[in-house]
């Protein structure tokens, strides 16, 4: 039987929508023959998951800090995790799952596959598809199944409607070495942290004034999304910096991208490339970013918005 | 001091990747290479650092010959030796390995790299040669300051950003605004054509499980949808994202 690891997020003591998703899709992927070790940083004791068809295991990681970029404690997280003979890893992709995963395939010699778009079973081996060159192309690869480390962007997957079960988490004491301290934390303010939204609402210079953006906040409210914009539009401070989203800005990859009176510059699609899907509305039909919309609409975004927003609010 | 500086060579940024099928690879017809953006901070800052505190800089790639003019660019920003190890990554974990085997020979008190490399944009290189050389690691890092050998950071966290103090050695994933972007002088550029390329055989035979790989562009479904039917495009979604 295959033992997976996954590394699981908690908001607050609620399991965070990403990993529900993740633990979703790895349950219909496994089926029963599996049994599952849910390893939690910083975690609740105990705490409601979906139920899942293989066994499930809860460690919750006490390593003193909160930062977990401390390589000697990760390397004896790898050890312990040896110990248990894991045949997989599986992250969603934050800042904090990067360090986990290049620090413990270190110490256990496993491959870390980043980005996973897509992974299908086939004997033995599973055929991944991860996005690559800034999401301008797919590479296809055939990979032995077992001694990896997979990191999916979050949202991948789907919520699961099981029923909710109790796991206990057990405490898994890692020692610190105190090799750095922390001087300071600061967090950004804002409803839904950009790189954890599962939908993402963005908009560019076509929004004419920054006083236009209730309608894009309205849309994005109604789809539980973060929003976004474009470089320009931060530049002028017509938004925050940390929404700024592209080469030089941060890149997302939630499963909806709905881009409104953006025009798709190349550095822009460098940011979202990695998105599930892409809606763009614009009024101008030549825009670049129709050719790298999966669904596109010509039009006003000041008529089409709300319109669609009103839509989505009667779901 | 000493200071490695290890850099991707990557398709520019603005580049349009096109697939040539007959090879199942990326066509590098017409392709302009650079050096990683993000390794051109961690470049630019370890020069800003030779210049305030005093440092050797060694740069590191591993590629073929075609990256000697990018490794000259970098030796005329003022990196004063280079070293090469001729082959080709198949994945992090081997370039990896190359880079951990090549400092546990030549050590350093820094080693220095873009937070990811834009073509397969991993991001993991630098863990993993943290976790094998068993030194600190951050990343992403936005600012760099040293004091002896005591390091105050600026690393981004989920969420938001964190100021942290740690000591060397230790290994940093780079980002902007670590650094400015740095222009080779005509001074620099005439010095670099003395500094030594030193190339070397990759030291560890790739182990990747991987058995193929191919590769196409992304495409997308470009189904347009009239303004007046928003209905259909909300089915769509309803379908393919369980709104």
């Amino acid at each position: 039987m295959k033992k997976i690891a996954i590394f699981i997020d908690f908001k607050g003591t609620e399991l965070s929508s990403y990993t529900r998703t993740l633990l979703g899709f790895a349950d219909t992927f496994f089926g029963s023959e599996v049994a599952y070790y849910l390893f939690s940083f910083a975690g609740p004791k105990q705490a409601s998951i979906p139920q899942l068809k293989g066994s499930v295991i809860g460690y919750q990681i006490n390593a003193g800090n909160s930062l977990f970029a401390e390589t000697t404690e990760l390397r004896k997280l790898g050890d312990q995790i040896s110990a248990l003979s894991i045949d997989e890893i599986w992250l969603s992709k934050s800042n904090t799952s990067d360090s986990v995963a290049g620090i413990i395939s270190a110490t256990l010699g496993f491959q870390i596959v980043p980005n996973i778009k897509q992974i299908t079973q086939k004997g033995d081996s599973y055929l991944i598809q991860k996005s690559i060159f800034s999401g301008k192309a797919t590479a296809h690869s055939e990979l032995s199944s077992s001694h990896f480390v997979g990191i999916f962007p979050k949202g991948f997957g789907s919520d699961s409607n099981a029923a909710s079960v109790e796991v206990n988490f057990e405490s898994l004491d890692l020692e610190t070495s105190k090799k750095y301290s922390i001087i300071k934390v600061d967090t950004h303010e804002g409803s839904i942290p950009l790189p954890e939204a599962s939908i993402v609402v963005g908009a560019g210079r076509g929004m004419k004034d920054p006083g236009n953006w209730g309608i894009i906040e309205e849309l994005a409210q109604t789809l539980h999304a973060a929003t976004a914009c474009s470089k320009p539009v931060s530049d002028i401070n017509w938004r925050p910096h940390h929404e700024h989203v592209g080469q030089t800005g941060i890149k997302i990859a939630p499963k909806l991208y709905i881009a409104c009176g953006i025009s798709g510059a190349i550095q822009h699609l460098a940011g979202v490339n990695g998105s599930g899907k892409i809606v763009v509305i614009n009024q101008d039909p030549e825009a670049p970013f129709f050719k790298h919309a999966d669904y596109g609409i010509v039009g006003d975004l000041f008529d089409v918005v709300p319109r669609l927003t009103k839509i989505l609010k009667e779901i | 001091m000493k200071i490695l500086v290890c850099i991707s060579v990557v398709p520019d940024t603005t580049s349009k990747i096109s697939i040539d099928s007959s090879k199942g690879f990326i066509d590098v017809q017409g392709l302009t290479y650079i050096v990683g953006p993000y390794d051109d901070y961690a470049l630019s800052r370890a020069i800003e650092l030779k210049e305030s505190n005093g440092a050797d800089v060694v740069v590191l790639h591993m590629g073929t010959s075609e990256s000697e003019p990018l490794i000259r660019k970098c030796l005329a920003l003022g990196a004063d030796s280079a070293v090469r190890i001729d082959g080709i990554a198949k994945n992090s974990y081997q370039l990896a390995k190359e880079i951990a085997s090549y400092v546990e020979d030549n050590p350093f008190d820094l080693i220095l790299m873009g937070k990811e490399a834009i073509d397969y944009n991993s991001g993991q290189t630098h863990g993993i040669v943290a976790g094998l050389l068993k030194m600190t690691h951050f990343s992403p890092v936005m600012q760099l300051n040293i004091d002896g050998s005591n390091l105050t950071l600026e690393v981004e966290i989920d969420g938001g950003k964190a100021e942290v103090s740690c000591q060397l050695p230790a290994v940093l994933g780079c980002q902007e605004p670590i650094a400015e972007w740095k222009i080779p002088s005509m001074r620099g550029i005439m010095t670099a054509r003395t500094k030594e390329i030193k190339i070397l055989a990759p030291s560890i035979p790739s182990t990747q499980a991987l058995i193929s790989e191919e590769i196409n562009e992304t495409n997308r479904k470009q189904i347009m949808i009239p303004s007046d039917q928003l209905q259909v495009l909300v089915d769509y979604l309803k379908q393919d994202v369980q709104l």
